[in-house]
């Protein structure tokens, strides 16, 4: 079963984006092959409380169930912040989401480490976001600027329940963060592969030998980026690592070693 | 110079049987301080053998930043440059093409720089960031490409908002300024999804029929290549990859779920870029 980890269902606030619908995605599913998928509210990212918008992405996946999981959003630094994990986890949630750089919260803040471990206990992920554009693109009022590897490698740190997936990162942020920890620690994060490059560099080839393929996850950035680009991504891979297998939504969730 | 040639794939092309010209490719060399650099060469006919390209139309940059800036490439980094990618050109004739690339900061070695190259079988001009599209410098450079019936491709960071390290940024409206000093001479504007907002170049360009975007570059938003054909039609895009050739697979993917005719699709493919190259330049798409 093919997951899309990194799909967002609502308008982005500092461009149009075409068709953000859960219906629409769940055609593109279709059309690319792609079974299920790990779904946040867009616009939640930049809401400074996301409950409503976790209401709302809650009932417009509610007739898409059996393909689109709710992932909410949920900030550690906002009143009963426990409670929205309850809900998350009641709702059927696999993941929740956290966006440190768009609510202030640095690298080391301890409220992001105590989600973190809240909802791994839960046996849920949280979904970690580097950036929704390209730097060089960004509105003049866009300034939260990417999450770091600092702020990755302080929750990977954070504790055994922890499961990390995070999301739009390249290869030197990836590198950083995983040469930067234990292999236990190493073994609670997941990368998407929606922005790492595939040849001539061959980023995701390079990834593959020497971080594992077991660390990496299947991920679009649908609506804002072209869900054709990581299969196009593993389609180009160098012929000893075609039809190489990805970690998928199981292997997330109980956690898999460090084969390296 | 050596070149590493992967055996021909025995499977399918990924983008199908139609001729296909990346408009927009790079390669590399011995000089340019890296000790990976004939595996970087290999991984692009690796990639563009899986795909189907047919041409890659190229230029080496310098010495990308080993002994001069990647953007400012001094004038016999520039020729280091081109030496390799003629030496490229020499061995892998049937599916490479060559841009000769210049810095205007030094007209004449760039004019003799031209010449040299294109008498070796060049069929266009690569300008960097080393000088602002519609500064005067250019003129010269631009007047021998008309002269030559050469495109000239331009670096170009879509909307220039303020000064960035590491290059002299243009936008679409600098080039825009140039095309219009220059209405005979073919301009391809680098990769609108090589950082910046497209969304600004559209309208900047969409007067200037001279001009024509490449679909190269990291960058993959969804609506961009929507953007581009509402606003400029499938008549004025060149597909390419630059340094990305997996964005560049989904680009043509992505044009097909859009939903566009076998005659646009061949446009953006190859028959524009076949139009605005000299004549003769891509003899295996029937050119």
């Amino acid at each position: 079963m093919l997951t899309d980890f990194n799909t967002l269902i609502g308008p982005y606030p500092f461009r149009y984006v075409p068709h953000p619908e859960p219906d629409v995605l769940v055609r593109v599913m279709d059309r690319e092959l792609i079974d299920e998928a790990w779904v946040g509210h867009l616009p939640s990212a930049f809401y400074r409380d996301p409950s409503a918008g976790n209401a709302q992405l809650y009932t417009a996946l509610a007739p898409f169930a059996s393909r689109l999981r709710p992932v909410p959003a949920i900030r550690p630094d906002w009143p009963r912040w426990e409670h929205a994990v309850g809900t998350a986890a009641a709702a059927g949630a696999p993941a929740v989401r956290a966006y440190p750089p768009q609510w202030g919260l640095g690298p080391g803040d301890p409220r992001m480490a105590e989600l973190a471990i809240a909802v791994g206990e839960r046996g849920m992920a949280l979904e970690l976001t580097v950036r929704f554009e390209d730097l060089r693109q960004r509105h003049s009022l866009d300034v939260a600027g990417d999450l770091s590897a600092a702020a990755v490698r302080w929750l990977a740190r954070a504790g055994d329940a922890v499961r990390l997936v995070v999301l739009a990162a390249g290869r030197d942020l990836i590198e950083e963060v995983h040469w930067g920890l234990t292999p236990a620690e190493q073994a609670r994060v997941f990368w998407d592969i929606s922005w790492i490059w595939g040849p001539p560099e061959d980023h995701l080839a390079k990834l593959l030998r020497t971080v594992g393929s077991e660390r990496f996850v299947f991920g679009t950035h649908w609506p804002l980026r072209l869900t054709q680009t990581p299969r196009a991504a593993l389609d180009l891979l160098p012929p000893e690592l075609a039809g190489i297998k990805l970690a998928g939504a199981a292997d997330v969730l109980r956690g898999s070693p460090v084969k390296r | 110079m050596t070149s590493v040639r992967p055996a021909r794939p025995s499977r399918p092309t990924l983008a199908g049987r139609e001729p296909l010209i990346d408009a927009h490719a790079h390669f590399t060399h011995a000089g340019a301080g890296r000790a990976d650099w004939a595996d970087v060469n290999a991984a692009r006919f690796r990639a563009g053998e899986r795909i189907g390209v047919t041409y890659h139309v190229a230029s080496v940059l310098g010495t990308w930043g080993f002994s001069s800036p990647t953007y400012f490439p001094s004038p016999d980094d520039v020729r280091r440059g081109n030496d390799a990618m003629l030496a490229i050109c020499d061995a892998e004739g049937d599916r490479v093409r060559m841009l000769v690339t210049v810095n205007p900061n030094y007209t004449e070695r760039a004019l003799a720089e031209i010449v040299r190259c294109v008498d070796r079988g060049a069929i266009g001009i690569k300008l960097l960031a080393s000088r602002r599209a519609d500064d005067p410098l250019l003129d010269p450079i631009a007047e021998l490409a008309g002269e030559r019936g050469l495109p000239i491709l331009h670096h170009i960071w879509q909307h220039r908002r303020r000064e960035w390290p590491s290059q002299e940024i243009s936008d679409g409206a600098d080039l825009a300024r140039l095309a219009q000093r220059h209405p005979t001479v073919s301009f391809i504007l680098a990769h609108i999804g090589g950082g910046g907002d497209y969304m600004h170049t559209f309208p900047a360009i969409v007067d200037h029929p001279n001009i024509l975007p490449d679909l190269s570059g990291s960058g993959v938003d969804r609506g961009m290549l929507d953007e581009a054909l509402a606003a400029l039609g499938p008549q004025r895009l060149l597909w390419g990859s630059d340094l990305t050739m997996e964005t560049g697979l989904a680009k043509l993917r992505a044009l097909d779920a859009i939903g566009l005719g076998v005659d646009d699709m061949a446009a953006i493919r190859w028959r524009n870029a076949a139009r605005i190259f000299p004549q003769g330049s891509f003899p295996r798409c029937g050119d």
